[in-house]
């Protein structure tokens, strides 16, 4: 018997089963296949501005910061400003996602980086696949368009969410994820992401910035 | 059992904690940071009671059908380029966490907070074969320094204060001015930071744990709030992914379910700052990101459980609600109880573990009060199999003097007014709220219903009796 047959027999030994029950086995496929919804808390379940305003409280209340522009050619100068303000060098790393590309960073004096970072980087900025007002949460996925590394060496990371993509809850984000890589598969990464870095660890004090960023700094997009 | 126990000492180890100044200071922090966060959650979603019953049916409906969910899992993230290993145990998982490490070349591998890694001893394993593991959640790491095991199962270095940090800091980051200030805890964390970042980019294997596992798609999910366990996954060539059988979930509907009581009942967060999905190894294109993920999936004990009514205990998501409310766990911290996991989870979780043999004091290690049930988010009735592994004990056979020796630690605790008064107080609150929603307490008064069970155990059924019996035999069969 090898390792593996062993371990599933030592299971089905316990259970009391064979593992070749039609009924089990069709009860299993069913819930994979259907994937049923719980509860959904009727918190997130609000509409436009209402939604935005939820999803910018509950992100605030997690300790982020949250901007608003009303177009996607407004970031640049949104993020500029953002970085002059808490004193912060002018520089910028970003992935080659096309939304981001297609922005007016040459109106800035930004110095933008491309690529995945090294660990040496202050700010960087990734666009989110999107946000979810429940929790004041953005979700992003991994690849080129915005490594994951973005998401977690910088000391200020900045993420762009069209208010569009905000959802009201993680199921109907992951309803997206669906559709965009199909039933049963992911992106290598799905980060949800609620607040900037922290821990408590030393004598239960709040303290942000443990191994990620200090600062997660939200830019909302009304187009 | 690999880890070191030193739980049959249950009764020295708890009057030694008692009389420890620095210890019950640190203790303190756990009765004041998270019951009061923990409620105020609780309380800011109306649906939070109804999440506890979906989480609980969540996970005994999984449990049932585990073997499936199990071979559903494997080849979803076979398909997304993963491997899965399958460890009947500790010594099993170690040879396979070893043997990809040697594969990878390691020379040091980066940590993510995992229980299971404590459990299955695999720090001093993979030191013994010269491969350094370094931890890099702030709490491990800390005691990673100070060679003790977590306190804690969220919070592992809970029983240190800030000063005791400060000098295993200036002990061992030999490399730093020896002037400098390190008198407030953010210079700690910031040190640490630092430290830890190169270890982080030097690092050749990452090795983390995993809060839930999804067999509709082959994800792995972690959950921190210091983002070390992402660092840990995304930098090194190679992720090994260590969790046990129990942290299967079907879909993603349903760990949605269970995130949402997950970090409420922890800490009081709406949801932890990093909640990161993984799903197979760095994709074509990708800029970043492992190249090789592996998954050890570790049995050690859990599967004979199944089936029993201890099965109720593989529900538990390990957010550490039931020791924060737990007034033996704040009278005498974790060490006390002498393993990994400690408070009533601990009490009940070890012995099926490492034995009743070894842990058979940890379930007497309780005043009955019911808080812990009452805050725990997956329902595990804590005081009630805390009860079966006493009648376990007695049904065993084991010496008078054994059981004798339950008896006195109950005595222990009656006769510390403080810690006595702590419990009533506790079981007061506890009755009233099961009252409301259950209206079932009756073995919650405390000295009358324990000394009550104690000379007479219920008898548990002959299902549960003899399918233990058959179990024991086809073990040494
Ligand atoms: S037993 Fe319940 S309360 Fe305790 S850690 Fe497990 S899930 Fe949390």
């Amino acid at each position: 018997m090898s390792a593996r047959d062993d371990f599933l027999a030592s299971i089905r030994r316990s259970l009391g089963v064979k593992g070749n029950e039609a009924i089990r086995r069709q009860i299993v496929t069913e819930r994979l296949e259907r994937a049923p919804r719980g509860i959904v808390p009727a918190r997130g379940q609000v509409s436009g501005e209402e939604r935005i305003a939820l999803f910018k409280t509950m992100a605030e209340a997690s300790l982020a910061t949250v901007t608003e522009v009303a177009s996607p050619t407004e970031v640049p100068q949104s993020i500029a400003l953002f970085l002059r303000n808490h004193n912060l060098p002018a520089t910028l790393r970003m992935g080659d996602d096309p939304r981001l590309a297609a922005m007016p960073w040459t109106e800035t004096t930004l110095e933008i980086a491309h690529g995945p970072s090294e660990g040496t980087d202050l700010n960087a900025v990734t666009h989110a696949f999107g946000g979810v007002a429940e929790t004041g949460t953005v979700a992003l996925v991994s690849g080129h368009e915005n490594p994951s590394t973005l998401n977690f060496l910088p000391d200020n990371h900045i993420v762009v969410v069209s208010a569009k993509d905000i959802a009201s809850d993680y199921e109907s984000v992951w309803n997206r994820v669906r559709f965009a890589y199909g039933k049963g598969s992911m992106p290598r990464t799905v980060n949800w992401i609620t607040g900037p870095s922290r821990s408590g660890d030393i004598e239960q004090t709040l303290l942000l910035g443990a191994h990620g960023p200090r600062r997660l700094h939200i830019v909302v997009v009304r187009d | 059992m690999t880890v070191h126990t030193t739980s049959p000492q249950f009764k020295q180890n708890a009057t030694r904690a008692l009389g420890d100044a620095q210890l019950q200071k640190a203790l303190g922090n756990v009765k004041q940071g998270f019951i009061d966060k923990r409620q105020k959650a609780a309380e800011a979603l109306p649906e939070f009671e109804a999440l506890r019953d979906s989480a609980r049916d969540i996970k005994n409906h999984t449990l049932e059908h585990l073997d499936l969910y199990l071979e559903a899992y494997e080849e979803k993230v076979t398909a997304s380029g993963g491997h899965v290993h399958f460890a009947r145990n500790a010594e099993d998982a170690r040879e396979i966490i070893l043997g990809i490490c040697r594969e990878a070349g390691a020379k040091t591998v980066t940590k993510g907070k995992s229980m299971i890694s404590e459990e299955i001893g695999i720090n001093h394993h993979l030191e013994a074969h010269g491969i350094r593991p370094v931890e890099t959640d702030l709490g491990e790491y800390i005691i990673q320094l100070r060679n003790e095991m977590p306190s804690h199962i969220i919070a592992p270095a809970v029983h240190l204060n800030a000063t005791q940090v400060e000098q295993d800091f200036r002990r061992v980051h030999r490399h730093l001015d020896a002037k400098r200030d390190l008198s407030e805890p953010v210079q700690l964390l910031t040190e640490a930071r630092s430290v830890l970042r190169e270890r982080f980019l030097a690092a050749d294997v990452g090795i983390t744990g995993a809060n839930f596992l999804v067999a509709e798609t082959g994800t792995s999910i972690i959950v921190t709030n210091e983002g070390n366990g992402d660092l840990t996954q995304i930098l090194p060539k190679t992720h090994i992914v260590l969790a046990s059988i129990e942290k299967l979930v079907p879909t993603l509907e349903d760990v949605s379910q269970l995130l949402r009581v997950l970090a409420r009942s922890a800490t009081g967060q709406e949801l932890s700052v990093y909640t990161t999905f993984s799903t197979g190894p760095r994709r074509s294109g990708d800029a970043d990101g492992p190249e090789n993920y592996h998954v050890v999936i570790l049995d050690n004990g859990r599967s004979s459980m199944l089936g029993t009514s201890f099965e109720e205990m593989l529900r538990c998501i390990r957010c550490g609600a039931c020791m924060n409310h737990c007034p033996v766990y704040h009278a005498v911290g974790g060490h006390a109880y002498g393993w990994v996991y400690p408070g009533p989870m601990g009490a009940v979780l070890t012995p099926s573990l490492i034995g009743v043999d070894k842990a058979g004091h940890l379930p007497n290690a309780s005043t009955f009060c019911g808080r812990c049930e009452s805050v725990c988010p997956v329902r595990i009735p804590l005081p009630k199999l805390m009860r079966h592994w006493r009648e376990r004990e007695f049904e065993r056979h084991l010496t008078p003097a054994t059981v004798r020796s339950g008896l006195n630690l109950w005595g222990f605790f009656a006769k510390r007014p403080a810690l006595y008064r702590l419990a009533t107080r506790a079981a007061m609150g506890a009755m009233g709220l099961a009252g409301r929603r259950h209206g079932r307490f009756a073995w919650l008064p405390m000295a009358k219903g324990w000394t009550k069970h104690r000379d007479f155990p219920a008898p548990q059924g002959e299902t549960f009796q003899a399918r233990w019996q058959r179990e024991r035999k086809d073990k040494t069969a």
